[in-house]
Formats: C-alpha cells, sequence, structure tokens
C-alpha cells in the first residue's frame, strides 16, 4: 500500500528527481549549460521583476487569462456532469505552447543567448518559439521530422513567416524524437550563444520542472476562475498527454486537492494491442531517453520504439518524469483514448460548440465523453481545450475520406 | 582503483606502451554493423592491424551524441540484428582468441539499464569486458553505474569535454578509472576537426588533475590527425572513419561486399602507423 505524501507539489528534489523518474542523463558536453539553465532560472524564479515582466507578455501578447467557458451543448449532449473548457486554444499561436515559450524566452534573454533552437512535433511549439523570437529578435532554428513536416505543412510555413529557419529531421525515424536528437545535436555543436527551447515537460532537469512552472497559469487561472464561476473548486480535470505540458500545467496547481479527480488521456493510436500507439504509461516501462528517466515504448533491448497517433503532438514515445511519478503514486488516472475515438470527439465538438479542437484536445474531449454521461449533473469537470484544430484540418479530411 | 594490476588488461596495456614510448591506437567499430559476423571478424583482426585497445559501439535507437557516420552505423547494426546480449557474445568469442586487447564498450545507459544493471556488470566482466563509456551519464548520475561498475572492477570511463571546467573537473576525475576520454570538440561524432594545440593544453590541464591515461577523440579522421595527437596524448581514438569505410564498402541491398574486412583493416592499419610514427612530445 502506498502511503499518500502531504503534498505533491515539492518535486523535483536537488538533482532533478520525481522519485525514480527525472534526473539529468545529458553528455558531459551538455552538463554545464544545463546547470546553467538552472542556476539563471532559479534566479529567474525568486525575482518579482521577472514575473512581472512576464505577466505582463501573458496579458498583453499572449492574451491571457484565457477563458473558462461552460461548454453548454456538449454538456446538453452528454446528459450528465457540467463541463467547462479552459480555452487555451485561444491564445496567441493558437495552443497552450505560448506560456512556456514565453517564460523561456525571457529567460534565454537574461541569459544573453542569441540563438534559440526548438523542435517540434505537430508544430505548435515551433510555431511559439518562432513567434517569440520574432517578437525580441532572436535568431529561431526548429528540428521537425520530416514526417511531421508532410503532414504539418501549414505550421511549416507559418515558422518561415515568422523567421525561422526550419530544418527537416531525416535521422531515426523521423518524428519528434529525433527531432529532439537533432536539437540536443546542435546544442552540444553551439555550446556558446545558443539556449535549446524545449517545449514539454521532458528533458534533463530543469526543464520537466520549468516547463511546469510556466504553464501551470492554466492551472491557477483555472482555480481563481471555478470559484468565480460556481464558489468552488472543480470536481475532476481532464487533459490530453504526449510529452504531458498543457496536462501538468492545468493539473499541478490542484494536485494537493486530493477531492479532485484528475485524468491525464495518452493517445492509443489504432489501439493499445495493435502496438501502434502513443501510450507510454499504459503500454510502455521506465527507461532513459533524452536526458530523464521516465516511461517509454521501447523493446526488451532498450530500443526505442516508434509511437503513432493522429495528432502528431501527441506523437512522442515518452512523456514527463512528473506524470510518470503521479502515475506510480496513483495520484493521477492516465487513461488512453484511439486516433478513430478522437476523430468522432473533434466532429462532435465542432458541430455542438463551435469550437474545432485541435486533434490533441479531442483525445481529452473522447474521454470526457466516456465518463460525463454518467455523472451528476452538479458534478464540474474541466477539459484543457489546449489547442485549436485549424492546423488539423487536412489531417480529419484525409482520415474521414475527404477531398480538399 | 579498481581491477588488480596484474589482471587489469588496461593498465597492463597502457604500462606497456610508456615503456615502449608511444601512444595507444583505439579504433572504435559499431557491434552487428553491417552484420554480426563481418562485424567479428573486423573485431578479431583488429589487435593484428595496430589496435591497442578497441572500443566497441552498442547500438542505441537515439544516440544524441553522434554524428550522421556512427548514427548511420547504429541502424545497420539495428538491421544487422544487433541486441546487447549479443554484442557480449562476441567479446566473449574474442577473448578464446586475446585475452591482452582491452574491450571498452561505448554506448548510451537505456540499453544497459533495461538488461539491467547487475546482471550486465556480471555479465560483461564475465565476458571479457573491461571498461564502459556511457555517453548519457554524467558524474551527476554516478550512482546509476558508476558506482556499481567500481565496486566490481568494471572501468567506467570518464569524458572530459572543452565544456568541463575547472569547477566541474573535480567532480569528474572524482570516479574515474581505465583512463579519461577527452572529447576534443564541443559537438557530435565526426563533425569538426580538432585543434591540435587546443587539445594539447587541455590534455596539459587534465594531467594536473589525474594520473591516469589520457585518451582523445571525436573528430580524429586521418593518419595525420591521429599522429599528431599521438603526441600529446596517451591514445587516439578514431571512430567515424572506420565506420564510414564499412559503409563505403556495401552493395546496393546493404551487404558486405568481399573486400570489406580487408578494406577496414587496411585504413585501421594506416592509422594506427600514424599513431606509432609520432614521438612523444608530452609529459612523461
Amino acid at each position: 500500500m502506498i502511503v499518500e505524501p502531504n503534498t505533491y507539489r515539492t518535486g523535483p528534489d536537488n538533482e532533478g528527481h520525481f522519485g525514480i523518474f527525472g534526473g539529468r542523463f545529458v553528455a558531459e558536453t551538455l552538463m554545464p549549460l544545463i546547470l546553467e539553465v538552472e542556476q539563471a532560472y532559479a534566479k529567474a524564479k525568486a525575482d518579482d521583476i521577472f514575473q512581472a515582466e512576464l505577466d505582463d507578455y501573458l496579458a498583453h501578447y499572449v492574451g491571457r487569462p484565457s477563458p473558462l467557458y461552460f461548454a453548454e451543448r456538449i454538456t446538453q449532449h452528454f446528459g450528465g456532469a457540467k463541463i467547462y473548457f479552459k480555452r487555451d486554444e485561444l491564445n496567441h499561436t493558437g495552443a497552450h505552447k505560448i506560456n512556456n515559450c514565453m517564460g523561456q524566452i525571457l529567460l534565454a534573454r537574461r541569459m544573453g543567448k542569441k540563438r534559440i533552437i526548438a523542435e517540434t512535433g505537430a508544430g505548435q511549439h515551433g510555431v511559439a518559439t518562432a513567434t517569440v523570437c520574432a517578437r525580441f529578435g532572436l535568431k529561431c532554428v526548429v528540428y521537425m521530422g520530416a514526417t511531421d513536416m508532410e503532414r504539418q505543412a501549414p505550421n511549416v510555413f507559418r515558422m518561415k513567416l515568422l523567421g525561422a529557419e526550419v530544418i527537416p529531421v531525416t535521422s531515426g525515424t523521423a518524428t519528434l524524437k529525433d527531432a529532439m536528437n537533432d536539437a540536443l545535436r546542435d546544442w552540444v555543436a553551439n555550446v556558446d550563444d545558443t539556449y535549446y527551447l524545449i517545449g514539454t515537460v521532458a528533458g534533463p532537469h530543469p526543464y520537466p520542472e520549468m516547463v511546469r512552472d510556466f504553464q501551470s497559469v492554466i492551472g491557477n487561472e483555472t482555480k481563481i476562475q471555478m470559484r468565480a464561476a460556481e464558489g468552488r473548486l472543480p470536481d475532476s480535470l481532464i487533459a490530453c498527454i504526449g510529452g504531458g505540458s498543457n496536462a501538468m500545467g492545468l493539473f499541478h496547481p490542484f494536485l494537493d486537492y486530493t477531492d479532485v479527480r484528475i485524468i491525464g488521456v495518452e493517445a492509443a493510436g489504432h489501439g493499445i494491442n495493435s502496438g501502434e500507439h502513443a501510450a507510454s504509461l499504459t503500454g510502455g516501462r521506465p527507461g532513459v531517453l533524452h536526458g530523464n528517466r521516465t516511461f517509454l515504448l521501447q523493446d526488451d533491448d532498450g530500443q526505442i520504439l516508434d509511437a503513432h497517433s493522429i495528432s502528431a503532438g501527441l506523437d512522442y514515445p515518452g512523456i514527463g518524469p512528473e506524470h510518470a511519478w503521479l502515475h506510480d503514486r496513483g495520484r493521477v488516472e492516465y487513461v488512453s483514448i484511439t486516433d478513430h475515438e478522437a476523430l468522432d470527439a473533434f466532429q462532435l465538438c465542432s458541430r455542438l460548440e463551435g469550437i474545432i479542437p485541435a486533434l490533441e484536445p479531442a483525445h481529452a474531449l473522447a474521454h470526457v465523453a466516456k465518463i460525463a454521461p454518467e455523472l451528476p449533473t452538479d458534478h464540474l469537470m474541466v477539459m484543457n481545450m489546449c489547442g485549436r484544430g485549424d492546423k488539423d484540418v487536412f489531417t480529419v479530411a484525409e482520415a474521414l475520406g475527404v477531398e480538399l | 582503483m579498481s581491477g588488480d594490476a596484474t589482471s587489469d588488461r588496461i593498465a597492463i596495456r597502457f604500462a606497456k606502451l610508456a615503456d615502449e614510448g608511444r601512444a595507444a591506437f583505439v579504433p572504435f567499430i559499431m557491434a552487428a554493423d553491417p552484420d554480426m559476423q563481418t562485424s567479428f571478424e573486423i573485431l578479431k583482426g583488429l589487435p593484428n592491424a595496430g589496435a591497442d585497445l578497441i572500443e566497441l559501439g552498442v547500438m542505441y535507437s537515439d544516440p544524441m551524441a553522434d554524428g550522421p557516420a556512427i548514427q548511420a552505423a547504429g541502424l545497420r547494426a539495428r538491421a544487422g540484428g544487433a541486441r546487447l546480449d549479443r554484442t557480449l557474445g562476441m567479446v566473449r568469442r574474442f577473448r578464446t582468441e586475446d585475452n591482452e586487447t582491452p574491450i571498452i564498450l561505448m554506448g548510451y545507459y537505456n540499453p544497459i539499464y533495461i538488461y539491467g544493471v547487475d546482471r550486465f556488470l556480471t555479465d560483461a566482466l564475465d565476458a571479457g569486458v573491461d571498461g564502459l563509456i556511457v555517453v548519457d551519464l554524467p558524474p551527476e548520475e554516478d550512482s546509476e553505474l558508476c558506482l556499481p561498475a567500481r565496486d566490481v572492477g568494471m572501468h567506467l570511463i570518464r569524458l572530459a569535454t572543452p565544456t568541463t571546467d575547472e569547477a566541474r573537473l573535480p567532480a569528474v576525475i572524482s570516479n574515474a578509472s581505465g583512463f579519461v576520454y577527452y572529447v576534443a570538440i564541443a559537438g557530435i561524432t565526426g563533425t569538426k576537426s580538432a585543434d591540435a594545440d587546443e587539445i594539447g593544453i587541455a590534455v596539459e590541464r587534465l594531467k594536473r588533475w589525474t594520473d591516469l591515461p589520457i585518451a582523445v577523440g571525436f573528430g580524429i579522421k586521418t593518419p595525420d590527425n591521429a599522429a599528431a595527437i599521438a603526441k600529446i596524448a596517451d591514445a587516439a581514438v578514431v571512430g567515424s572513419a572506420i565506420v564510414q569505410t564499412v559503409a563505403d564498402n556495401l552493395d546496393a541491398d546493404g551487404r558486405a561486399m568481399p573486400e570489406l574486412v580487408t578494406n577496414v583493416l587496411d585504413l585501421t592499419r594506416t592509422l594506427a602507423d600514424g599513431v606509432r610514427s609520432a614521438t612523444r612530445t608530452g609529459s612523461e
């Protein structure tokens, strides 16, 4: 039996560990850089001026706070829980990614870095990084799997319009994990002037902690907004998980309210049993990749396997180490949703709410569809609408057999 | 610190080379590149082609410190049936004929972690492995593998890099054994070339902190490069240039052509001759 700690919010420890997860598994060449980021972030975090500057950009450039919206027709449709959407798809650039990018770009500026590198899967993090680089006049290089560049062509063009250089990654399997490998290789080779702006709650310490902190604005706002709307906290939170940054941002401020049920939704692709999925907690086991120990899709020789999801943003064989820890502790439930279920939810949301969701939160909504009907009408549920679906219309059309 | 002097192949080999007044030549090959049998034949031929120590690459799907040549070698090895247990089997076979040339396994942590650290150390020692270079285990993660390895007499070879400043050097040196591997460039394998003068300064700096031999690798491509390094360090490591020769001797279907092993060993010999031609100007 697991003894519940008094708090779920003190991690990571000084070495970047969440239980056995996390850490700093990087080449020696990168180690001094990572320590430099850690020190600079600790200093910035304690600095009111940094926080005030960030808050100002979040308010006037990103458009925060994002609304907490009562999804009335979806609620009526399911006939159970009262469903709210946290509208992070209304942020500048159309997803939650920019919350983190704004924080890290201000840090990179403080550190005097002139060149920003990033990895991207769906392109949302690449677009958000290119956006803040344009805003602050920094050079931007984005690594993107050649396969992903094909299926997310509009985002590639957006990055280029924003002045970024997009480098196609053909190594390995040419997807997000390989883009992250190539970004790390770039960083190793450009240690003096370059800052690596990681887009999710993964990578070596301090990234999982730092990205979580920057994304926690989602949960912190939700707390205030739900109290204003309903006079109390929500009963449940639901968010999709690839690396897990939008989910961690929503969940973290609520972790110690143990009455709040928290559910993370992984991508089951063609189904867990098909072997073609991206559900690292459901279908993987602990291993070491990209600087941290976490649950990974891998074979019995420790080779990392390809993930599959219709959503390029969830198509990653790992998950942030803090999620792996919360999974182990049983504080957060992790479930999975197939491509097919996500496509149904994508269409339902578009028709009933006039909101075309990204395929990523469509996974979260598909799980809402499974559990909301059975819950009482006074159950308050918050789903993170972490991105909008404009980028996905071509993928969805293809999946539905529609020729554009 | 680990191993005893009579059975420690790495210590014995470096002592012998010090007597001869020359540096070691250390070729890197990827186990199972392009297939298990060809790779074993290369391995078996390396000592006669001038290898003083051998670095045997353990394939990993996500080699974040490697450049295109070694990445490609890893993909070929994966197709050629590479697995950590088979790589240990190769070393075991090698040891039936050669019980003197030290073998260092080089790779990333996850395959070892999944194999199980304790079981791996037992099996690797038993197979005749002398040391490990694990690229993604900095001193901060010593409790994972470095300390358990030290306890059983397996050398964990430390990496020092151009970014390892004075503040970090004590930590990098602290649990070092066997030799210290100086990564000559801030970059990935097989890309930039190293500047011999800068490397010389870095090696001298390391020598102030440790009595262990200093090997230099990353960016050494030609016999002349190798000779230049052999003048200032205790060992020169060449990897990408050798695995590139493997790549150059494959047919259209990726299979080894008949002359592959000979060509790889011929290149190895010219690199080894480069090292042997060098007169030491270092501190020894």
